[in-house]
Parts: structure tokens; sequence; C-alpha cells
């Protein structure tokens, strides 16, 4: 047999039996961000879809000062519930978290309101808390829209339209898509595949240098009558298929935990069936080489199993880097970008995700220039594998 | 036969070797002898391979360990002085990974591994994965994995290491068997009694010469020492003036 596929399929049984190794590669890696991702959605779901359709409680201090607008409040879907006695003691429950919000209506409220001057109400909450922030806006709106049904009578028992209030018309036109919308969520999965392909040969890329160094296995496997080049060849091979299945059970857990989450709710409809599951895979295995050869370079560095983890964990974030960078700057897709690893990638499931026209130049200057820098990097391990110092 | 030509070898400031020359002939068992930081096991790793020797030569059967590294290697088991296992993989699969790497066909990968095991008596914990094992039975299986494709020279780089007294008598005793079959073994020690046991000739190395190149009986006579241990410290004081 070939001494490079003996190499290769003896990592892949030897890894198969490492508790270690299955953890990261085959759960850890591929179920981290399915289950995170599905974590955040939830949560932020369950925040912008309570708002309006449910009713909102709010303890009112003083409502016998107002009927009118407890009338108008309770026609806008809010509940008036029992107050504490006086604004000191409402500043007080709010403080400590008794309610998330209290409106006090003072004794002065129907006179200032009979005599045009502005009637003060007050809105008590604590801003930092997300939860009361989202109700006190809520309320605020509520009152808001009082004020101009106010004002609209105001100006119309002095023989004025309202509409001279309002000079302009503004309407905001969207025309993204419900895909095009998801695609900006879904944008960080890239980051999780990216991820989860790594973490799937992180243990054989330091197995090969450092691992084998440390057990001592390295020297009498070097004394074989074969080219390192075919050894170190043979475990980076290995390392990419691991990173294979690791990225292809992390792209099949995303499909199923988005049927689980509904994004639809969100105004989303994620373009991420099986075909863009299959094409997604076909983007982002030229990926592995890369990282297989990155991850084992570095961990030839290093002098044990625990320092190419602490440096590995490092090249972990690297390929983040530049989809973090565009995610934020908001870079359309051009074939010059697409000469960089990861990023090439991100944008490219970006596109898939907004069913856009896959554009073939761009995948095709992807895959290679993926492929190249990957080579040219296993090139660089292999001559590493073979300077004396590598026995350390 | 293993020849060794006036190797030297530097690693920065520190000349490892100095001029080392020696021979070990087939049929025999040469004992490298000398203290910690001698020189013994940098020249082993030149003689297998691992490291490359600054000037001088050395031939294994007559292949230049340099310009024929890969042929080099065929022609001889080492157990070097780090020999770990795989430890998820079986003693059997890890002495079948390294018959593979010899370029046994799979066929003949079987046999040999089977014959090995029963040579060196691994037969017990042959299909135990070798996680766990005892010194003494992980410096088999190093051996095992060392002698699977049947070379004519064997290297042991301190090779009792470790071992107890059983562990120890075994390893001889297979160390003689291999002397009858005709086999040159080269084996580095820092043990006088095992070194006298065992070699029918011994190559005292000091600060990266060779001090004396001997039997024992020779090295006895000539430093005038009776007891080898003196014998040694006496060859190692003397190392650089020739006896």
């Amino acid at each position: 047999m070939n001494p490079l596929r003996t190499v290769f399929v003896k990592e892949v049984r030897d890894n198969l039996r490492d508790r270690r190794t299955l953890l990261s590669a085959l759960l850890m890696g591929p179920l981290f961000g399915p289950i995170l991702f599905a974590f955040v959605i939830n949560i932020s779901l369950k925040q912008s879809l309570s708002d309006d359709s449910e009713p909102l409680d709010v303890p009112v201090v003083g409502r016998e000062h107002a009927p009118n607008l407890i009338e108008f409040l309770k026609s806008h879907n809010i509940n008036i519930t029992a107050a504490p006695a006086d604004r000191a003691a409402a500043l007080k429950a709010v403080k400590t978290g008794e309610h998330d919000l209290v409106l006090v209506i003072p004794e002065t409220f129907g006179a200032q309101l009979a005599d045009t001057i502005p009637a003060m109400v007050e809105v008590i909450s604590d801003l930092a808390n997300t939860q009361a922030q989202r109700q006190s806006r809520r309320a605020v709106r509520a009152l808001r829209s009082y004020n101009q049904q106010l004002a609209a009578l105001r100006l119309r028992a002095r023989g004025v339209s309202p509409v001279v209030l309002r000079p302009l018309n503004i309407d905001v036109v969207d025309v993204s898509t419900p895909s095009g919308r998801s695609a900006l969520l879904l944008g960080m999965l890239s980051y999780f595949f990216v991820f989860a392909l790594l973490t799937g040969g992180m243990n054989l890329a330091i197995d090969s240098t450092a691992g084998e160094r440390e057990r001592g296995s390295l020297e009498p496997l070097l004394c074989l009558p074969v080219t390192r080049d075919q050894l170190i060849f043979g475990k980076i091979f290995a390392a990419c298929l691991f990173m294979a299945v690791s990225l292809g059970l992390s792209l099949v857990a995303f499909y199923v935990m988005l049927k689980f989450v509904p994004l639809e709710k969100l105004g989303m409809t994620p373009n991420f069936g099986p075909g863009v599951v299959a094409k997604a895979f076909l983007l982002f295995v030229p990926f592995t080489l890369l990282g297989a050869s990155l991850m084992t370079l570095v961990a030839s560095f290093t002098k044990s199993f625990k320092e190419a983890q602490t440096w590995l964990s490092v090249v972990l974030l690297a390929p983040t880097l530049p989809i973090l960078i565009v995610s934020i700057l908001m870079v359309r897709p051009s074939t010059e970008l697409m000469l960089i690893p990861s990023l090439s990638q991100h944008l490219l499931l970006v596109g898939l995700i907004k069913n856009e026209p896959v554009n073939m130049l761009h995948v095709l200057v992807s895959v290679s220039g993926t492929l190249i820098i990957g080579g040219m990097v296993t090139l660089i391990c292999a001559r590493l594998y073979r300077r004396e110092g590598l026995l350390g | 036969m293993i020849s060794v030509n006036d190797l030297r070898k530097s690693f920065g400031d520190i000349k490892a070797l100095d001029g080392v020359s020696f021979e070990a002939q087939d049929g025999r068992v040469t004992g490298l002898l000398g203290p910690n930081g001698a020189g013994k096991s940098t020249t082993l790793r030149i003689l297998y391979t691992v490291l490359k020797p600054d000037s001088g030569s050395a031939t294994i059967d007559g292949i230049d360990v340099v310009a024929e590294s890969l042929k080099a290697r065929s022609q001889i088991g080492t157990l070097p002085h780090a020999s770990g296992l795989y430890p998820h993989l079986t003693a059997r699969e890890n002495i079948a990974y390294y018959a593979k790497l010899y370029g046994m066909s799979c066929k003949v990968v079987a046999e040999r591994v089977q014959k090995i095991i029963e040579q060196l008596d691994i037969r017990d914990f042959a299909d135990r994965r070798t996680k766990g094992f005892s010194q003494g039975q992980r410096t088999k299986v190093a051996l095992a994995r060392a002698l699977v494709h049947e070379p004519r020279n064997i290297i042991l780089d301190e090779p009792s290491n470790g071992l107890d007294v059983m562990a120890t008598r075994s390893l001889r005793a297979l160390i003689r068997d291999l002397r009858s079959a005709g086999k040159c073994i080269l084996f580095s020690s820092h043990v006088m009694q095992e070194v006298a046991q065992l070699c029918d000739e011994i190559v005292i190395i000091a600060e990266g010469r060779v001090a004396l190149h001997d039997s024992a009986e020779g090295i006895r006579n000539r430093t005038g020492c009776d007891d080898l241990e003196d014998a040694f410290v006496k060859a190692i004081n003397l190392a650089g003036t020739p006896l």
C-alpha cells in the first residue's frame, strides 16, 4: 500500500478511537453553532414578537385625574393595573424591580389640560432593563398618539386643519426580500461553518507534530523508509477528512435547526434547503486543505499538546476577521475579494441564502484561490517537517 | 554491517561528535558505552538518519546514510530512546502500521506481524490497546515494531531503560537470539554490567570521541583494571590520549 495512504488510514482510525477528537470534531464543533444560534434567535423572537399583540399591564398612579386618557389607553391594548400609593412609592417600586414601568398622572393634569398648558405625565421606568425599555417605549407611543389626537381636536376647534402640522409625508419603501433580510442574520452562519470545520481537524493537526513528539512516537516514525513528505501529507489529508465531516454535520445541524426556528415571524424566509446545504458544502470544502495545513503549521512550532491547543484557539479566530470586517462594512462581492479564503466562502454563502444567481467566475476564483493558498501552506508544512530540529 | 567513519556534528557551539569512527560486524553485538552527553545518541541518530553529520560518513551494509537515506533506513530496525506507541491502537495494529510503512504488502503484513508477536512473546496483550501498558510491554511492542521487517542491522538506544529484571533478562535473551541469527546489533547503554554480559565488542565514547574499542577482555587488559567499571572510568579520563 502507498505509504501516504497507510498514514492516512492509520490517522483516521486512531482518531476515530480518540474521545477527545470525536467530541470536538463530531459534536462540539458542528453543534455549538446551531445551538447558540437557535438560542439567540429564540430570545430575540420572544422580545420582538411579544410587543403589540399582547396586552401591556401598566400601573397608573392618579388614574382618577385623567379618565379620558385611561379610556384611550385601554382601547390601545393597555391594561390599567393596581399602582403604588404615590409617586415616591412608584419610584421605589420601579427601582426595586417590583414594576417595570409606572405611569404617574399628577393632580394638576386636568387643570393644566383645561388651561392649554402642556400637561405633565410621567413614565417611570428603568431604561437599563431592555424589557422595561420596550414597555416604556410602547406606553410613550400610546401617550404620543393621545397627544396628537388632542392636538388635532384643538386645531379643529380653532378652525385649522390638522394637516397643517404635517408638511411632509414620509414613506419608507423597503425593497428587501424575506430571503434578503434573512441573509443579514444568516450571514453569521459562515463563521460557525468555518469554526466547525477547523475544530474538526484541530486534534489531528496537533497530533501530527506536537502530539507525536510529546508521545515519543515521532522519532521511530522518522526511522522508517518513508519520506517525511508522505508522512505529513497523509496526516494533513486525514485532518481534511475530519474537517469535511465536521463541516457536513454542521450544515445538516443548521438545516434541521432552522426548521424549528420561526424565522418567518421576523419577516425572513431563509433560502437554506437541501440544495443550498449541498452547494455550501462544496463551497467550503476547499477550505479544509488550508485549515488543516495552517493548523499543522502553527502546531509544528509548539512543544506540547497543551501549547499547541493555546495557539490553535487563536487560529480558530483568524478566519473570522475578514468575515467580521466585511459584515460591518457591508462590502459587495467582487472578483478580487474571492481571492481571500473564508471571506470568499462567506460572500458566496450569503449570495446563496439571498437566493441570488450564482456567479460562476466568483466560485471558480474562490475554489481555486483557496486551494492554491492551502497547497502553498501544505508545502511549507512539509518543509518544516523535513528540518532536523523537528525532533526538538 | 555498520561502519562509521570520522563523524563530526555540532549543535551551535557544542561539539557533540568530534571524529567518531568504528565498525559493528554482522553476527556480533557491539555496545556503545559512555557517560551521559558523550555522543552515543547523536551517533545512533545519524545512523538511523534523523540527523545529518556535519562531516564524515556512515554506511549500513555499504549504503550511505546521507546519500541513500531511505534505502539505508529499510536495512535497519530501530529502537530510539523515545519509542512511544499509539495508545488508541492495539499492539498488533501498532506493529502492522510499521510493517506497512516498511513497504510490505497487506498479505505479508498479517503473517509477519503474527510471527514477531510469537517470537517476542507478546501474544497475551497483542490485541489490547497500548494505553496503560507497562514499560516492559511497551518496549517489547516497540521492539517488535522495529524488527517486523526482519532487518539485518539493529540499532537500539538504551533499550533496557526503565525495564525490570525479568524484562531486561528477556531482552538480553532476544538480543542473543538475534546475534545467533547473524544480525549486526549496535546498542547504547551507560550500564556497565549489561554491556559486559552481552557485548562482543565495546566502543567507549567520551566527549564526542572514541576512547576505546575492544572486547571486554581487551579493555580490561589495556586499562590494567580488573573491574570493568574502573576500566570504563579510566578510559574516559584518558579520552583523547591514545592508550
